[in-house]
């Protein structure tokens, strides 16, 4: 699948409810499923600092692809970082810079899930493609 | 006392709705809302009389400078200071700090020096006097508190040494609630020879503020915490100091004579309020504080009493909550944390539910690595609020923990 065919999947699943609440419970359940960092890599290297709740990723580049793993002390946070994971996880580097992530503005994660400055969506997305970049210019 | 409904109807924002259901705010300790008499003083300023005070001579600079010089004697009868030049106008609580670190670290401290704040402080009592320290070699020491979350008073007795040249401590704290006992710190102090400073960011609204009785060298507030203008702020100082300190900004209407050689300083207050003032909301403030006065402090005080009551009981009720911050004496305010959910998780339910309260560190980190804890949410009331919405939340909170669990 393209990243645009996840990202319509994505914007599919989110529009079957029209509550928010039903909505952040799909979120809710994302977060439980996200390819979880491994506990030892939880350190301050990995860490992006959001405003209110913590965030680690962790990149790594197999076979000319970038593949991340995750996690947080809170779970709506988790969610968006899965939904992030789900697109851009196991892309190549130009994939990912390059990544329209329309989704974002179309399920209103933007708008209406969360203040971004506090759940760190954009840092999230900064900081992906900047590893993006990284492995790209480095090629390991 | 007005009655409730009558109470609400001056504050036009809370009839809001947000994601289509009414507003419930209590995110008060953050800035409270503002009553249409604040709003319709500070437009009439702006489509009245808008023109820069203490300069022109003509009719509408004049009204705006007899305006702000009225509201800055309201500022004074209301927190009962001695004389108008003891009340400046500032940008708030963290622009009146900002001065009083600056101007007195310049005039009386040294290298070795102390300067002693408490644990409770928020980031606004923390960081001027941190860079005022660094500035000068001297030492930022620490009042430390219990597990109440209150100020450890033997402690900060034993903390009172020769080097101490300044105490700056808050009058309640923003992130747990504790009223702190200041007047007694002051009579402490001043028998130690040290001037203190009071943080009234949460105090002011909180029942009768009395400088003079307090007997606090400084008292700083803003008047966005007092249903005032954002933007605008006050420095009470007794006069023997504001006369010592040199002013911390220069500029316009501050000085009596420029000459490139030499300037002389204008008399009090002026020589604090460089530039043009924020005149507008300096008489929204008057009118805020007129306000105040109309519905009743004790009212007031009394009223926010009971629904801190209230929701103590209330939200203590709801099995894995836990509250942080439990003072025989607290403003109202409930900071809590649900058992094994993020602050950030159960804030963002709670605002899809349309209801408003801070989570995180609350601009008070250090009070809340005392406790272990990565930050809190917290619930701030006050007069305006009702006892349906404690149950609002309440409901909320369950609902966060049905969501989570």
């Amino acid at each position: 699948m393209t990243i645009s065919q996840i990202q319509d999947n994505i914007v599919e699943e989110f529009s079957v409810f029209d509550d928010w609440m039903d909505k952040y419970n799909l979120l809710i359940d994302m977060g439980k499923d996200i390819p979880r960092i491994d506990q030892k890599f939880k350190t301050n290297d990995h860490l992006i600092e959001g405003c209110q709740s913590k965030v680690w990723l962790r990149p790594e580049f197999r076979d000319d692809r970038v593949y991340f793993t995750a996690d947080s002390d809170a779970i709506i946070t988790k969610g968006i970082a899965g939904l992030l994971i789900k697109v851009l996880s196991g892309r190549t580097p130009d994939e990912i810079i390059s990544a329209d992530l329309y989704f974002i503005d179309r399920i209103g994660l933007r708008q209406n899930l969360s203040p971004t400055r506090s759940n760190g969506l954009l840092s999230m997305i900064r900081q992906m493609k900047l590893y993006a970049m990284a492995f790209k210019a480095t090629g390991r | 006392m007005k009655d409730i409904s009558e109470i609400r109807s001056d504050f036009p924002i809370l009839a809001t709705k947000v994601y289509g259901k009414p507003l419930v705010y209590l995110d008060n300790g953050a800035t409270t809302q503002k009553p249409l008499s604040v709003i319709n003083a500070v437009n009439e300023v702006l489509t009245g009389y808008n023109a820069n005070i203490h300069r022109g001579v003509h009719a509408i600079s004049d009204r705006a400078s007899e305006e702000y010089e009225k509201a800055r004697e309201k500022v004074r009868g209301f927190i009962n200071a001695g004389k108008r030049e003891e009340v400046i106008f500032t940008s708030g609580t963290t622009g009146s700090i900002n001065a009083v670190a600056f101007s007195f670290g310049e005039r009386f401290v040294h290298r070795g020096d102390e300067i002693l704040i408490s644990c409770l402080e928020h980031h606004s009592n923390i960081v001027p006097w941190q860079m005022m320290c660094e500035r000068k070699g001297a030492r930022l020491k620490i009042i430390p508190i219990n597990d109440k979350g209150e100020v450890i008073i033997e402690e900060y007795l034993k903390l009172l040494s020769r080097q101490v040249k300044l105490v700056a401590v808050t009058q309640a704290s923003n992130a747990l609630g504790t009223v702190v006992p200041v007047k007694k710190m002051i009579e402490s102090a001043h028998s130690a020879g040290i001037p203190v400073l009071v943080d009234g960011a949460q105090g002011i609204k909180h029942g009768v503020t009395n400088v003079a009785d307090m007997d606090c060298d400084f008292y700083v507030y803003s008047g966005h915490k007092i249903y005032g203008p954002t933007g605008i702020g006050v420095l009470y100082g007794k006069e023997k100091w504001l006369t010592e300190l040199p002013p911390y900004q220069g500029g316009g209407d501050m000085v009596e004579n420029v000459t490139f050689e030499k300037t002389t300083f204008n008399v009090l207050p002026f020589k604090f309020e460089a530039g043009t003032t924020n005149f507008p909301g300096a008489i929204g403030l008057g009118a805020a504080l007129d306000y105040v006065l109309s519905v009743g402090r004790e009212n007031i005080r009394y009223r926010e009493q009971e629904l801190l009551e209230y929701a103590t009981q209330r939200l203590s009720s709801i099995p894995g909550l836990r509250i942080y911050g439990d003072s025989a004496s607290k403003i109202s305010t409930v900071s809590f944390l649900l058992e094994g959910i993020h602050q950030y998780d159960t804030g963002m339910i709670l605002d899809k539910l349309g209801i408003a309260v801070r989570t995180g560190t609350h601009c008070a980190q250090p009070v809340m690595e005392r406790f272990g804890i990565s930050g809190t949410v917290r619930a701030s009331m006050c007069f305006y609020n009702t006892r349906e919405e404690i149950d609002i939340l309440g409901t909320g909170i369950e609902k966060v923990i049905s969501m989570f669990s």
